[in-house]
């Protein structure tokens, strides 16, 4: 399995246990917006990023909290990837 | 005394202080914001605002908003600020359902509101600014304006006591937010009340944390300037970013801090405050909800100076009941503080199911009355009515639907709801108002929305659901429906399908197996 492929599997598992249960995990898709659409409101963003500063041992700094950084699953894998 | 004319006597004794500050380093003196709100007050009285109407505000926090809010209140006419971070259907909504005479709005948003108010018949007249920041967009705009025809010089009006300041619209039961109406007197003596209570000086600086359309914004505005302190205005978006506001309270030395409990929760949890300079704060206030006493008692550890006070009260009547939090919070302490004592500009009364004043240690609906206590909702006549109590001693009384206790010290202990309202994140949601916005889905038939109690997020909301076909909906499709229809906080947090809903016996949606279920 590729880097991307799983950190891509683990957040997306992360969110639908977290935020979307009962999803159908089809719906959640690489390029679902997240953020900006009001799906993840601003306090799941900050157990998002705890869950991803613990889960891949990385430190994410105040300011690449954001919806550009976090918006979707690609989003988080690219933000993730480049800090490992 | 007028509530504008707490500026117009700060701006004559400290022209020269510092009255607002944005994160970034914009400020303006008290005589600056005195001299913008004048300009907008002349442009609002040629555009024939005046006395007797409002004027919507639909701007992003910054100085550009408070001289609007002075400016607006300075040819006579009552604020109604909107969430400009909420979806236009609902916005548009409000500003129509009080017939804005003027909106303020960013540019940017102009469109999408101003056509949601002309489809229900509403055509205010526009000032658009094409941003916010420093007060320099509502000067181009205002400039743009005059480039027209310019705007005589108007006076500021002596609004009377009871004329209305400003509205604040809440989540509504029937599914539409309701308007709470404030007159001048309602704030001056909740201001006055502040001054004698909290006893700020000239050299606070407070914090503007609470969005404008939120009644923690009365305290946050009028309080500083009334003693010409500072007041540092927080952007919507960092004030949900517990890392950049513990960096802000140190940076800008903050004094006296106000927000929810919510907030400060997330704070001592992921603000790495022990890394950061909290030294200048001297009064922390929280209200809004419930504080639980472990994240309280952790912050008193991290910021241990200053001195913290909880406020109690619904926007009907802004803080009503105030209690000091000791100084050592015992370690086994679980159960949250009381809510206090009745403020002294108020009157409270605790009264059973019968409307019968109970004795201390029995619990009833704690009634309020006095000068702080809003006259009723915008043009709801009959909610109006339920809302109050006239009781054989003449008196007209708010029922607050709060249940509550006194204490054999005699402060009063919050215990829960007489209806279905609840605080998410220190925000009024009727549950009846997201049921509301659900039945508009066309795959929903039945729809029951209920709070259940969560250990970390105070309490999550879930929305059960019968479908048309039976069907299952996607979760995201219905979150990002609800987001078109209703603000962030108000979005159910999760989702549960059923062939049918509950029932009691009397037929009733079985609203406490819905909560058992979750």
């Amino acid at each position: 399995m590729s880097d991307t492929q799983e950190i891509h599997g683990k957040v997306k598992a992360f969110i639908l246990r977290e935020f979307l249960d009962g999803e159908d995990p089809s719906a959640l898709g690489p390029t679902t917006q997240m953020f900006t659409t009001g799906i993840l409101d601003s306090i799941a963003t900050l157990k998002l990023v705890a869950f991803l500063e613990k889960e891949f041992d990385i430190s994410i700094e105040a300011h690449e909290a954001d919806a550009q950084n976090l918006d979707t699953l690609d989003d988080i894998a690219r933000l993730v990837a480049a800090k490992r | 005394m007028s509530l504008h004319d707490i500026l117009v006597r700060s701006a004559a004794r400290h022209p020269d202080r510092v009255a607002l500050r944005e994160p970034g380093g914009r400020t303006l003196s008290y005589r600056e914001l005195d001299a913008l709100s004048d300009r907008l007050r002349d442009r609002l009285a040629a555009m024939g605002v005046g006395r007797g109407d409002r004027v919507g505000l639909h701007l992003h926090k910054s100085i550009d908003a408070v001289a609007s809010i002075f400016g607006i209140l300075k040819c006579g006419a009552a604020y109604v600020p909107v969430d400009p971070t909420a979806p236009a259907t609902r916005n548009g909504y409000i500003l129509a359902d009080c017939s804005v005479k003027a909106l303020i709005v960013e540019a940017p948003q102009r469109e999408a509101v101003g056509a949601e108010m002309e489809r229900l018949g509403a055509r205010p007249m526009v000032i658009a600014p094409e941003g916010v920041g420093g007060g320099e967009p509502l000067r181009a705009a205002l400039a743009d304006h005059d480039a027209g025809s310019p705007a005589p010089a108007a006076t500021t009006v002596a609004s009377a006591p009871d004329e209305l300041a400003y509205i604040l619209y809440t989540s509504g039961s029937t599914g539409r937010p309701k308007g709470v109406m404030l007159t001048h007197l309602n704030a001056t003596s909740f201001v006055r009340w502040c001054s004698d209570t909290l006893a700020p000086v000239a050299s606070d600086t407070f914090s503007s944390h609470a969005p404008f359309h939120f009644d923690l914004s009365i305290l946050d505005i009028y309080l500083p300037l009334s003693h010409g302190a500072a007041l540092v205005l927080i952007p919507e978006a960092t004030g949900k970013e517990p890392l950049a506001l513990g960096e802000l309270i140190a940076r800008e030395r903050i004094t006296v801090w106000y927000s929810t409990p919510s907030i400060l929760s997330l704070l001592v949890q992921y603000g790495k405050l022990d890394t950061l300079d909290g030294s200048s704060l001297r009064t922390v206030l929280f209200a809004g909800e419930v504080f639980p006493v472990v994240h309280l008692r952790a912050l008193k550890a991290l910021w241990p100076r200053p001195r913290y006070v909880n406020l109690y009260g619904p926007t009907e009547t802004n803080v009503c009941t105030w209690y000091e939090i000791p100084a050592l919070v015992p370690p086994d302490r679980t159960e949250p503080f009381p809510i206090g004592r009745v403020c002294s500009h108020l009157e409270g009364i605790v009264l059973g199911p019968g409307g019968e004043p109970v004795p201390a240690g029995q619990e009833g609906e704690l009634c309020i009355r006095g000068a702080g206590v809003t006259r009723g909702y915008w043009n709801l006549p009959e909610q109006t009515s339920r809302a109050f109590l006239e009781r054989p001693d003449g008196g007209r009384w708010y029922r607050t639907g709060d249940l509550v206790m006194a204490e054999p010290g005699g402060d009063l202990k919050f215990l829960g709801r007489n209806d279905r309202m609840v605080k998410k994140r220190g925000y009024r949601v009727e549950l009846g108002e997201i049921e509301a916005g659900l039945y508009r889905h066309p795959a929903v038939r039945e729809a029951a929305v209920v709070a259940v109690p969560d250990a970390e997020a105070g309490l999550k909301i879930r929305a059960h659901l019968v479908t048309r076909d039976g069907a299952r909906l996607s979760i995201i499709e219905l979150k990002r429906f609800c987001g078109t229809l209703l603000p962030s906080y108000m979005i159910p947090d999760g989702f549960s399908f059923h062939a049918e809903l509950p029932r009691t016996s009397t037929d009733k949606t079985d609203y406490q197996r819905l909560i058992q279920m979750a």
